[in-house]
């Protein structure tokens, strides 16, 4: 079945159109990727799914369940981590994750609760008022909100943003685990090497709309270019190689030229051209295309 | 019969209150005692009332509907506009919660607010005075209905606005010259003839006038009337509440 299925999807404020006949349709256990720059329509498609925010057109189900008609089935099955750090300064962690439990109709959970801080290192701040969490605790018990009631399907709206490294691990180390287990997980994310080796499908927005879907290699394959970057110690870099340079900085002590090259086979031409000329390599770094680069091109309208 | 996430949602707004006691009920208490202190001695031997209650005694009932009326109101429309404010009402929003059990949340705590704060002046206050109780269940059902009314119309602020000051306009220029022009300090029949008819346009006025009859069996107006004009105000508020509930106006955008 379709974790998430979002049919025609149109949203507008006032003359803006935020987003534009959007359908998409996630898979159960997929790991799935939204990724868009500021403005792109990402947080009002996770709002309309959260049934945060109303759609002008179109429908979306979470598991079969609509999520204005069925509303009630439809938010059991989704765990929600807004983008913004919020909080309810009067309670403390237990506290707010025992209130969360209670507004999706569970009662006794303190032993998925306690799970849940354990997994998050939140055990000894379980006291602790909300008011005095550092900003990384408070993102941890925003996680932990979201997956107080286990749902089947656990949505990330730039859950590591602004966070330090041992949280993006054991936050990582927590949801890789739940998606092992079978929880279908969609992350919004700037941090594309995030998305490159988390997710196993992506959608890219812009403008409202959907400018690619597919798997995470199938979009990676899309841009065949890697970069070879050449400093050389003696010599000059042959005229024939001239066509293939992207970029070049002669101010260094070694002149360094950054070449593209479409597949490894070209890399020996390359190699055999600078011995014919003479030319010796101080240094060579040969980089691979990746969800960034596909980013950049399909976001300028290059790789769609 | 009611849903855990209704209990809860109704348990986390009463607690929300109760863990700042000081602010949400010993601080009107005290305000209501130190205005029958202050308007009590100042007014005593000026203001014409029911025959044979003195205007300590007359004061006593108008303060605690005052009180009710006002704590009511702030408890529903503060403990709304923070949480949009500072964000956390999202996680009512993501929850299974309808808007009924939303509406009926909310409502219950500001009228147990109302209450509490309203039983604690009535307590302290009723030292100052000897009070009679010529029919309770009126003292009952204004202070229920009255909490309730004002529960609902600070879930309408709360709901509308977006701003602090936006608030404090809707309880300056809305809330407090209702109170205060609804007789909770004098009998509008001391008033002149053309101020005792723009109170009858007051709501406000025939709670506490039905509210202040439970206690002398005495009123400016039937209090059949008074409260079939409070029932009446209430549907008509519980009906915009869950409507704007329904809608999501300016909670889900």
């Amino acid at each position: 079945m379709t974790a998430i299925a979002i049919t025609n999807i149109d949203k507008s404020y006032r003359s803006l159109k935020a987003l534009s006949g959007v359908s998409l349709a996630i898979e159960r256990g997929e790991f799935f990727g939204l990724l868009g720059p500021n403005g792109a329509g990402k947080t009002t498609l996770i709002s309309i799914i959260a049934g945060l925010t109303r759609a002008d057109s179109g429908r979306v189900s979470i598991l079969g369940h609509d999520v204005v008609t069925d509303f009630r089935e439809a938010r059991r099955k989704l765990g929600v981590v807004p983008q913004e750090l919020v909080f309810d300064p009067f309670f403390t962690v237990r506290e707010t994750l025992r209130l969360q439990s209670g507004y999706f109709g569970l009662k006794n959970n303190d032993d998925w609760i306690d799970e849940v801080m354990n997994n998050l290192d939140l055990d000894d701040k379980a006291d602790a008022n909300m008011r005095s969490l550092s900003g990384g605790m408070k993102r941890r018990v925003l996680v932990a909100q979201a997956l107080v009631h286990k749902p089947p399907v656990i949505m990330l709206d730039e859950p590591t943003a602004g966070v330090d490294v041992e949280l993006r691990q054991t936050l990582w180390q927590f949801i890789g685990r739940l998606n092992r287990e079978g929880h279908t997980i969609v992350l919004t994310t700037h941090y594309l090497e995030e998305a490159q080796a988390l997710c196993n499908r992506i959608a890219m927005m812009k403008n409202g709309r959907i400018v690619a879907l597919d798997t995470t290699d199938a979009l990676i394959k899309r841009v065949s270019e890697s970069q070879l970057t050449l400093q050389l110690k003696e010599g000059a870099l042959p005229d024939s190689l001239q066509p293939l340079v992207s970029n070049c900085d002669l101010s260094r002590p070694l002149k360094t030229y950054t070449l593209r090259i479409d597949n490894y086979a070209e890399l020996e031409k390359i190699l055999a051209q600078l011995r014919e000329n003479g030319t010796t390599i101080g240094d060579m770094q040969l980089k691979q295309a990746d969800l960034e680069d596909v980013f950049i091109q399909i976001m300028n309208g290059e790789a769609g | 019969m009611f849903s855990v996430s209704f209990r809860t949602l109704l348990s986390k707004e009463v607690l929300r209150f109760w863990k700042v006691a000081a602010q949400t009920i010993a601080a009107p208490v005290l305000s209501s005692v130190l205005y029958l202190l202050i308007f009590g001695h100042v007014l005593e031997s000026h203001v014409e009332v029911f025959p044979g209650v003195s205007y300590i005694a007359f004061l006593v009932p108008g303060l605690v509907m005052m009180s009710v009326l006002q704590n009511s109101f702030a408890n529903s429309s503060s403990s709304l506009i923070q949480s949009k404010i500072n964000g956390s009402l999202v996680f009512v929003l993501l929850a299974p919660v309808s808007y009924w059990e939303f509406f009926g949340a909310y409502l219950l705590s500001a009228i147990a607010r109302g209450l509490i704060v309203g039983a604690g002046v009535f307590v302290i206050t009723a030292w100052f005075a000897s009070l009679s109780f010529a029919a309770p269940w009126w003292i009952l059902i204004f202070a229920l209905l009255s909490a309730a009314i004002l529960g609902a119309m600070g879930m309408i602020a709360g709901i509308w606005a977006d701003k602090f000051d936006q608030l404090a306009t809707f309880q300056n220029f809305l809330i407090m010259p209702a109170t205060f022009l609804s007789g909770v300090f004098y009998s509008i029949h001391s008033l002149p003839a053309f101020w005792q008819t723009i109170s009858h346009f007051n709501p406000f006025f025939y709670m506490v006038d039905g509210f202040r009859y439970g206690f002398f069996g005495q009123s400016d107006v039937n209090p059949w009337t008074s409260l079939t004009i409070v029932v009446l105000f209430f549907v008509f508020l519980a009906r915009l509440t869950i409507r704007l509930l329904k809608s999501g106006y300016k909670l889900r955008h």
